[in-house]
């Protein structure tokens, strides 16, 4: 039973710089599973006394009222744009040593193991950038259309937002997320493997809109050019038949507010459903076009490498892909018992319709908790409980959506795709669970 | 129909022939159409069947000249550098620009994939060398500049000779020389849009990869293919500093310290210097292309007329004092913030 007594002299979460220099060396000596023991003697020491005098009684964290409850808080807008709390400082964004050589042209990844629900905050968004990030004047931002329309033409930010504007949530994912995965495991948390991922609110107008307005010719111009205004003025090829259904938008809004700089302000294109490489940021440009472009990032880079040698040309669809973020790589357990898995899922085809989670390495599978809202080429967040017995157990999960497409593993995905395509590694992600409840990354085949 | 219908069919047609040409009555007043300079000034793309391309010429004998100045510094002297990006040359053979496929892709036979072994267009090259290189001054080189390191980085390759005119025609007939031109399939299901048979690409979205989702007793027994390595155990940092310190699960306290450079925010003069290209080539305390500023600061430790010279030095660029590659003139850089940067730089800049 979970509300009983006992509980009070139970294991507790331990004190920050609880570790002695003999537990810091042990880690050095490669001996992992320390932490929960530290955290044993760390509880043991202060609960003791704690128990001891305090059982009958109660929990001094309640008995001893605190200083917060005993005095006066900040005044209003003491933070104009308000900051997480200062316990918070852990969940940043971050590189990957030595993926990538210099930080101008580099990634960082959103730290999925803390967040919750399917909105990725603005400020822990992914990025990735080929030639550094520019913050730009919106007064001096123009996006220009021309090629196969009838009229090339200029529009200005303000003539973009005084246009009807549509808010829709997708996720955004980069076609080389979990890239450093296809051969083996290389990486020890969900923050590298899975976080070049976000979702987020776009705000904007729908690119049909303005095509039409110019005269787009769509019987022959079968493809758009997206260029940005950047130093490496990105370019991407994107179907035409995206930008008929309406899904693709040139945005300048973001979770309400506008675009952080990192994320393309003033104005980015967004693909729904399609990798990250073609929601082009700072975009200047809208070309129509009877033929594809084979830009730099669509004939060198974002192609994937298949094992007779061929490389895969504009593969841009992010198939249904699911990952647990809690609990995963480099975390521990507290303690056995009760805990809510938790993690995310989504498919560049349309909805996830569902998720199941095996704690034992893909023997037997349960049906998790899809929460709501569930919408398509969004992220989905799932729950599953789960009563961990202190034994060694393997976590996956593993999506559907609902063109019937369901997640593969490791084995089924490398039987045909190798394993030096770099992008589009959609397989199933295994965290081992061990007696100390350290969670490891690990592949399944 | 009634006279008021037909007054606002004259008025739309009268919209329509004066002023803008844009059709949509509805954005009244939104947008405007483009001059003709204006479109030239930005659409700067080549496709692979050339159009775009600007008329031009020039040859490898120039082009090593201007690779010497403005890109063996990042790239090496052979373009075969893996210090600041991938070799852009290298691993395509005589017998790869025959077939059209190169075979290290296959066998294995090169340690990287450099750009040559993967293009498959020319035009790819051109385009991009003119949109965004040198990297730090991206849209600076003329026309006839990049054909010029076009014909160079060709020509290192082994696809052209060195005396080659490359230009808007020639430069055809060196499409049918790419060592990987056949090396593309677009047989797959994931283009999102019509398929090849329909005027798009590809098969029209049908997956590559079939499973099934059983729910009991679905394997005998599992197979752990791999397991995070030891050498990857502390390569990112101290994961307990990057989980949350409440909850049902905290980090695991792994041995080296963060990484350089991955902590948010921080010291304003690293972001002037991250924003002006510096970090491009300089790392705080380690070489990339350049010297670490830390070994700046030690060499020049206690010589007041250090900062002198060495704002002459980054202003008008230069070489020779840490080795054969130079540093680039940084003129986009304003004075009193070159001086900033040294002064940063002398005082021993930290990394966050
Ligand atoms: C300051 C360093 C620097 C300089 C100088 C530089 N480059 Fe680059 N170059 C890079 C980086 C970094 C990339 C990768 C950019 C990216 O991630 O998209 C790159 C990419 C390239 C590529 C594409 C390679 C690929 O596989 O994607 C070509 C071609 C290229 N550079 C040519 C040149 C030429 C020609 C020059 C001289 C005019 C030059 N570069 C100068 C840093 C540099
Ligand atoms: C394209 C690469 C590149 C970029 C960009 C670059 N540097 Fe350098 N830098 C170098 C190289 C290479 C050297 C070594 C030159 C030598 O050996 O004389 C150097 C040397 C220096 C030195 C030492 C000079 C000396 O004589 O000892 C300073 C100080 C310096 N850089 C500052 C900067 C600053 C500040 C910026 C940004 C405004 C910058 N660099 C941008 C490549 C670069």
């Amino acid at each position: 039973m979970a509300l009983n007594d006992a509980r009070l002299g139970r294991v507790k979460p331990a004190p920050e710089n609880f570790l002695t220099d003999e537990d810091i060396q042990s880690v050095k000596d490669g001996r992992r599973d320390f932490l929960r023991k530290a955290f044993l003697t760390a509880g043991a020491a202060m609960a003791a006394p704690a128990v001891a005098n305090a059982q009958p009684a109660g929990d001094p964290a309640i008995l001893e009222l605190p200083p917060w409850s005993k005095m006066l808080g900040k005044p209003v807008a003491a933070n104009p744009y308000g900051q997480p709390s200062m316990y918070e400082k852990n969940l940043v964004r971050r590189e990957s040593p030595g993926l990538t050589r210099v930080s101008g042209s580099s990634v960082s990844f959103c730290p999925l193991q803390g967040l919750f629900g399917i909105i990725t905050p603005s400020g822990l968004h992914f990025e990735r950038h080929h030639q550094g990030w520019v913050d730009i004047d919106p007064n001096k931002h123009r996006l220009m259309i021309n090629g196969l329309v009838k009229t090339n033409a200029v529009f200005t930010m303000d003539d973009l937002m005084r246009m009807p504007s549509v808010s829709r949530i997708h996720f955004i994912e980069c076609g080389a997320n979990t890239g450093m995965e296809w051969g083996n495991v290389a990486v020890p948390t969900v923050q590298y493997s899975h976080g070049m991922i976000s979702c987020s609110e776009f705000t904007g107008v729908p690119l049909k809109a303005i095509l039409d307005m110019c005269g787009a010719d769509y019987k022959k111009g079968r493809f758009v050019l997206a260029e940005g205004a950047d130093g490496s003025s990105m370019t991407r090829t994107i179907s035409m038949e995206m930008i008929e259904s309406g899904e693709v938008l040139v945005a300048y809004g973001m979770n309400g507010e506008m675009l952080r700089p990192e994320n393309g302000y003033p104005l980015r294109l967004v693909v729904p459903g399609v990798q990250g490489v073609s929601w082009v940021k700072w975009l200047r440009r809208i070309e129509v076009g009877d033929k594809p472009w084979a830009t730099k990032d669509e004939a060198v880079h974002y192609i994937d490498l298949m094992p007779d040698g061929l490389h895969r040309q504009y593969s841009s669809i992010q198939e249904c892909k699911s990952v647990i973020t809690t609990p995963s790589g480099g975390q521990t357990l507290l303690d056995k018992g009760f805990y809510n898995v938790s993690g995310l899922a989504w498919s560049g085809r349309g909805k996830v319709t569902r998720v199941d989670v095996s704690t034992d390495g893909g023997i037997n599978w349960r049906t998790a908790r899809l929460e709501t809202p569930v919408l398509s080429k969004a992220l989905t967040r799932f729950n599953i409980d789960w009563v961990w017995d202190g034994k060694p157990a393997i976590l996956q999960s593993r999506a559907m959506d609902d063109t019937g497409y369901v997640q593969p593993s490791y084995g089924q995905l490398r039987a045909v795709r190798g394993t030096k395509s770099i992008y589009h590694n959609n397989a199933i992600q295994s965290w081992k669970v061990v007696e100390s409840g350290e969670v490891s990354n690990v592949q399944v085949l | 129909m009634s006279r008021f219908c037909k007054t606002l069919i004259v008025m739309a047609v009268a919209a329509g022939t004066a002023g803008s040409a844009l059709a949509f009555d509805r954005y009244q007043g939104i947008g405007r159409p483009a001059t003709a300079a204006e479109v030239q000034a930005w659409d700067i793309d080549v496709r692979p069947d050339f159009a775009g391309l600007p008329k031009g010429s020039g040859d490898a004998i120039r082009g090593m000249d201007i690779w010497e100045a403005q890109c063996a510094s990042c790239h090496g002297y052979f373009a075969e550098s893996n210090e600041v990006f991938t070799p852009l040359v290298g691993g395509t053979t005589k017998e790869d620009i025959k077939t059209g496929r190169v075979a290290a892709l296959v066998n294995d036979s090169f340690p990287q994939r450099t750009t040559m072994m993967k293009v498959p267009t020319v035009s790819t090259l051109w385009d991009y060398i003119n949109r965004a290189m040198p990297w730090t001054a991206p849209k600076s080189l003329s026309a006839d500049e990049v054909y010029s390191l076009v014909a160079f980085l060709l020509n290192l390759a082994e696809v052209i000779p060195e005396d080659f005119e490359l230009n808007q025609d020639s430069i055809r007939e060196v499409q049918e020389r790419m060592p990987n031109r056949n090396g593309m399939t677009t047989d797959h299901g994931m283009w999102p849009g019509a398929s090849a048979s329909k005027g798009g690409i590809g098969n029209g979205g049908k997956p590559d990869v079939k499973a099934t989702a059983c729910m009991r007793d679905c394997k005998k027994e599992v197979v752990l293919a791999s397991a995070l390595p030891e050498h990857a155990q502390d390569a990112h940092g101290n994961l307990a500093e990057q989980n949350r310190p409440v909850g049902g699960v905290r980090g695991v306290q792994t041995g080296a310290p963060a990484a350089e450079g991955a902590q948010a925010g921080g010291d304003p003069l690293l972001a002037l210097a991250t924003e002006k290209g510096c970090m491009a080539c300089h790392g705080v305390a380690n070489k990339i292309v350049g010297p670490g500023y830390n070994e700046i600061a030690a060499k020049y430790k206690g010589q007041a007329d250090a900062a002198a010279s060495l704002f002459e030095k980054v202003k008008n660029g230069g070489q020779g004092t840490w080795g054969a590659i130079p540093m680039p003139p940084q003129g986009h850089v304003k004075d009193d913030e070159i001086k900033q940067l040294v002064q940063w730089i002398m005082s021993g800049a930290k990394a966050q």
